[in-house]
């Protein structure tokens, strides 16, 4: 009985094993054998000098860190306060965080794109044209970070609600005030390094959420990572899935990090 | 004099209280006002779009219900009904197969094993979008490795299909599910199945009576959770068939983009109504859910 039931376990794990490695390992043959070349790795030395990547990177990098500091700015008040003073606003912060899992990423673009409209339709001969024009600037579209921190707050409420579950804010906050920090200072000193945890924890879901996204930059024609390596994909298959390996590994290791600067806490997240 | 020893006294009350409600509500405001433009904008203009036209020579709108009626209609239903028969069966099959890995991971008590999957499981959740699209193209596609070497393809295979899809959102919908059983199956106790199998009880019918009773609500949660996730997938599918398998979400981006018909835009916030409809049924189902399974794993 013990016996069977071991080797069933063996054979479930090897079969999940061979479906989540072969794509990786096949991938990784993909690019480096290139028919009628032999081995070659031109598909990885070439990554850097080719065009796009590094601008496209930075771009997604900028966003993402952008994100990041708007969505935790937002947050963490809002979160520690709850606890604090306003225990009834609560729910309509848990329903407000919510809701960006009811709208997929695709119609919440279909809605962007038809707001970003209304601005030379409606708004020409207003000052808020001029908004509308700065936030859909190429070189830094700030209506990508406003999109991606309402794609985040789900992950954000969950991780940040969890990291605060944990420890007993008011003990601390009044410990802290009663020592004579102001607010700020009791937030930052006393709160803050008491939930580093969720906050790394919060912070490389948006990270992985930014850097990955691809519907509503693309829809919005903005070209950050992840629409860069689909526009590579047309004309330069092999460094296409280089790039997507390389990509992968770096989730890896930013996730072995994260485990490793003590965020035990792991958050199971959905996907748009 | 009296007066003046009053204020004293009521004044540093007055300015306590003051500085410890504001901070409450003042707090939660950015995030309010944040989502209300953020997200509130665009979410209007879906309702308001996807319920008026506009009339091509006058300019005029006016409401009407003719673009839910066309986003139910035609090549529009095949999308909509293509995209809920995908997610449905990826779902299922996630489920299915999430759940024996997840078990042999959580009884084989081995701590190496545990972290191991279930860090994995965590970056692969996650792993979605274009890379994932890619390294698949790269593995069974036409010219990929597997593909080549096997010769699939006078077998008469194809990724760029119904199944291809299936195989593909599995990748992330499996890990999906083992993150999501895996608190609930380290939530059966032992002593359950000691006392069945004292009763006489077969592992089978442990499992039909005891085991998976107590895990339905974990796992309905979890099928429903899989099944919203694939539904709002885009970028895999777009990456991978282009238009080849008909979806509602290629059909969005198709009409939004002006591809196929111009002046359809709001034909695709209808089709994007459509999509939230179906994904607040899905979130409706889900959320209590997850409050009854968590509540039975704090008992």
């Amino acid at each position: 009985m013990a016996r069977r039931l071991t080797l069933w376990r063996w054979i479930v794990l090897g079969l999940a094993a061979l479906y989540f490695l072969v794509p990786l390992g096949a991938s990784v043959i993909f690019t480096v054998d290139v028919p009628g070349q032999g081995v070659t790795f031109d598909a990885y030395t070439k990554i850097l000098s080719t065009d796009g990547f590094l601008t496209s990177l930075l771009l997604s990098l900028e966003l993402a860190v952008a994100t990041i500091a708007v969505v935790l700015l937002l947050m963490v008040p809002a979160m520690v306060a709850l606890r604090l003073g306003a225990p009834r606003l609560r729910p309509v912060v848990e329903v407000v965080c919510s809701l960006p899992l009811v709208v997929p990423p695709i119609a919440f673009v279909a809605g962007i794109a038809t707001v970003l409209k209304w601005g030379p339709e409606y708004l020409s001969r207003t000052p808020l044209f001029e908004t509308f024009v700065v936030i859909q600037d190429d070189s830094f579209p700030v209506v990508l970070v406003l999109a991606y921190v309402v794609m985040a707050l789900p992950f954000v409420y969950r991780a940040l609600d969890a990291g605060l579950r944990a420890i007993d804010v008011r003990t601390l906050v009044e410990a802290a005030r009663s020592c004579g920090a102001s607010w700020p200072q009791a937030l930052v000193r006393a709160v803050l390094p008491n939930l580093r945890g969720a906050l790394l924890n919060a912070a490389f879901l948006t990270l992985a959420l930014v850097l990955g996204e691809f519907t509503v930059a693309s829809l919005l024609g903005f070209r950050p990572f992840a629409v860069w390596i689909y526009d590579v994909g047309g004309s330069q298959a092999q460094m296409s899935v280089a790039v997507s390996v390389l990509s992968l590994l770096v989730t890896w290791a930013l996730l072995l990090a994260l485990a490793g600067a003590g965020g035990r806490n792991r958050t199971a997240s959905s996907r748009g | 004099m009296t007066t003046a020893l009053s204020r004293v006294d009521v004044a540093p009350v007055a300015s306590a209280k003051r500085r410890r409600r504001a901070p409450g509500w003042l707090a939660v405001l950015p995030l309010l006002v944040f989502t209300a433009v953020a997200f509130g904008l665009p979410a209007v203009a879906i309702l308001d779009g996807a319920f008026t036209a506009k009339d091509a020579t006058t300019g005029a709108t006016s409401y009407t219900g003719a673009n839910m009626t066309a986003s139910l209609q035609g090549p529009y239903l095949t999308a909509l009904l293509g995209s809920v028969k995908l997610s449905a069966i990826s779902a299922a099959l996630g489920a299915l197969i999430g759940l024996p890995l997840a078990q042999a991971v959580v009884s084989s008590r081995s701590r190496w094993l545990r972290e191991a999957v279930l860090t994995a499981s965590g970056v692969l959740a996650n792993f979605g979008g274009v890379p994932l699209a890619f390294a698949f193209v790269a593995t069974l596609g036409n010219a990929g490795v597997l593909t080549v070497h096997l010769g699939l393809k006078d077998s008469g295979w194809d990724l760029y299909s119904f199944w291809g899809l299936v195989l593909v959102y599995l990748y992330f919908l499996i890990p999906l599910m083992v993150l999501t059983i895996t608190p609930a199956l380290d939530g059966l106790r032992s002593q359950w199945r000691e006392a069945a199998l004292n009763n006489g009880a077969t592992g089978v019918q442990y499992w039909r009576h005891v085991a998976l009773p107590v895990l339905a609500p974990s796992l309905l949660g979890g099928l429903v959770l899989l099944f919203g996730s694939a539904f709002a997938a885009y970028a895999t599918a777009a990456a991978m068939v282009g238009s080849a398998v008909p979806l509602v979400t290629l059909q969005i981006a198709d009409a939004l983009s002006g591809n196929v018909l111009v002046g359809q835009e709001n034909v695709a916030l209808a089709l994007s109504l459509d999509m939230v409809l179906v994904a607040g049924l899905v979130m409706a189902v889900y959320l209590p859910l997850q409050r009854r399974s968590a509540r039975w794993l704090d008992a």
